[in-house]
C-alpha cells in the first residue's frame, strides 16, 4: 500500500506521486501519515513536509503555511507557498 | 502630384501604420493566451483540493460559520468587479461592467446598498467619470494577477466582512464579477456570490456521498477559520486569472478585426488612389492635346 500525494500551491503544482510515509507539522505538533491512515483535516503550520517515496528517496519541502487533508490514502497538502 | 492623389496616399500611410500596430498587438495577445491559460490551469489543482476541503468541512461539521451562514438581515453588498487596465479590447471591460450594473439593480431591488471594490483601470475610470463612490480599487495588474495580488483584494473584503454592517462600513454578502474563459471564442461576463457560500463549484463535481468523514485538527471550527480565507483568495486569484486570459483573447479579437477592416481600407485607398492618378493622367493628355490644338489653329490662323 502506498500513498497519492500532491503537494500543490496556488501557482502550481510542486509534487505529486506515490509515497510510503508524509510527515508534516501540524497546529497540534509533528505528524505522520502512513497507508491507511483515517480521514483527517489539519492545519498547518509553517515548517518542514517531508515526502518519503517509495524508493526510499525523501524529499523536503518547507512550507508557510497550509492544510493536510487525507482521505483513502490520499494525501494533498495544500500550501500558499514553497520556500 | 494632384492635390486628390496626395490625400489618399496620405491616409493610405496612416491607415497601413495603425495596421502595423494592431496586428503587433493582435500576436501579442495571442501569445498570452496560452500563457494565461497555462497559469488557469496550474491554479487548478489547488482550487480543487480547496473546494473539496471546504464542502467536506461545511457538510460534516455543524460548526455555524460567519462565512457559510446568510446574514439575518443584510443591509451592504460589497461587489468586486474584475475589468482590465487597458482598453483595445472591445467589449471586454464594458461587459464587465454592465454585469455589475445589472446586479447592483437586482441587490438594490432585495434592500441592500452596494459597495464597489473595482479591479482594473477601466472600471475605475467608468465610476470616477460618473461621480460614484468607489469602497477600494486596485489597478496595474489585470493582465498579469499574481497570488499576492489576489491576496491583497481578499483581505480588504474579509475585512469589510466582519466588520459591522450597522454604521454603514463593513459588509453582509460578497458578491464577485469576472470573465470566465470558456473558449478562445467565448468569454462571458460572469457573477457569483462568494459570501455566504453559494453551492460550491469545481470542474470536478464533488459529491457528497464521496466525502470522507475527517477527524480535524485542531477542530472544526478552528480549520474552518483558516480555511475559508484562504478559499476565498484561492477564488478570487482564480476569478483573476480566468479574466486576465479573457482579457488577451478579447484583445486578440478585437485587434484582429481592426488589422482586416485597416487592410479593407487600404486596398479601397488603393483603388481610389488609382482611379484619381488615372484621370491625373487623362486630363493632362487632353490638355496637351487641346494646347497642341490650339497652338496649330493659331499657326494656321496667322500664315
Amino acid at each position: 500500500m502506498t500513498l497519492n500525494v500532491a503537494l500543490v500551491s496556488p501557482t502550481e503544482q510542486v509534487w505529486t506521486g506515490e509515497a510510503s510515509f508524509v510527515s508534516a507539522r501540524t497546529t497540534e505538533g509533528d505528524l505522520g501519515v502512513l497507508p491507511g491512515h483515517t480521514p483527517l483535516f489539519g492545519v498547518l503550520v509553517d515548517g518542514l513536509v517531508s515526502i518519503k517515496g517509495v524508493d526510499g528517496s525523501t524529499q523536503e519541502f518547507n512550507v508557510r503555511g497550509g492544510f493536510l487533508s487525507v482521505s483513502n490514502d490520499r494525501v494533498s497538502i495544500l500550501t500558499e507557498s514553497v520556500v | 502630384m494632384g492635390a486628390q492623389l496626395r490625400i489618399y496616399r496620405r491616409r493610405m500611410r496612416s491607415v497601413k501604420a495603425t495596421k502595423k500596430i494592431t496586428k503587433a498587438m493582435e500576436l501579442i495577445s495571442a501569445s498570452r493566451i496560452v500563457k494565461a491559460q497555462q497559469r488557469v490551469s496550474a491554479s487548478t489543482p489547488y482550487a480543487n483540493e480547496l473546494t473539496r476541503a471546504v464542502s467536506a468541512v461545511a457538510t460534516f461539521s455543524s460548526v455555524e460559520h460567519p462565512l457559510t451562514t446568510p446574514h439575518a438581515n443584510p443591509r451592504r453588498a460589497a461587489v468586486l468587479i474584475i475589468s482590465a487596465d487597458r482598453g483595445m479590447a472591445g467589449a471586454y471591460s464594458t461587459n464587465a461592467i454592465k454585469e455589475g450594473e445589472q446586479l447592483a439593480a437586482l441587490l438594490r431591488e432585495r434592500g441592500l446598498s452596494v459597495a464597489s471594490y473595482l479591479v482594473g483601470r477601466k472600471a475605475v475610470n467608468y465610476y470616477k467619470f460618473r461621480d460614484r463612490q468607489i469602497a477600494a480599487s486596485w489597478t496595474g495588474f489585470s493582465d498579469n494577477p499574481t497570488y499576492e495580488n489576489a491576496k491583497e483584494v481578499a483581505d480588504t473584503l474579509l475585512t469589510a466582512f466582519l466588520e459591522d454592517s450597522v454604521d454603514g462600513q463593513g459588509v453582509d454578502e460578497i458578491h464577485i464579477i469576472f470573465t470566465t474563459f470558456k473558449s478562445m471564442l467565448t468569454q462571458e461576463a460572469t457573477a457569483k456570490r462568494m459570501i455566504p457560500l453559494e453551492v460550491v463549484e469545481s470542474s470536478t463535481p464533488v459529491d457528497s456521498a464521496l466525502l470522507p468523514q475527517y477527524e480535524f485538527e485542531p477542530s472544526a471550527g478552528e480549520v474552518l477559520d483558516a480555511l475559508l480565507p484562504r478559499y476565498i483568495e484561492a477564488r478570487i486569484f482564480n476569478a483573476m486569472l480566468q479574466s486576465a486570459a479573457s482579457e488577451h483573447a478579447a484583445r486578440r479579437r478585437a485587434m484582429k478585426s481592426a488589422t482586416d477592416n485597416a487592410e479593407e481600407l487600404i486596398k479601397s485607398l488603393t483603388r481610389l488612389a488609382n482611379a484619381a492618378r488615372q484621370a491625373e493622367i487623362t486630363q493632362e493628355i487632353s490638355e496637351i492635346v487641346g494646347g497642341a490644338d490650339a497652338l496649330a489653329s493659331a499657326s494656321a490662323g496667322s500664315e
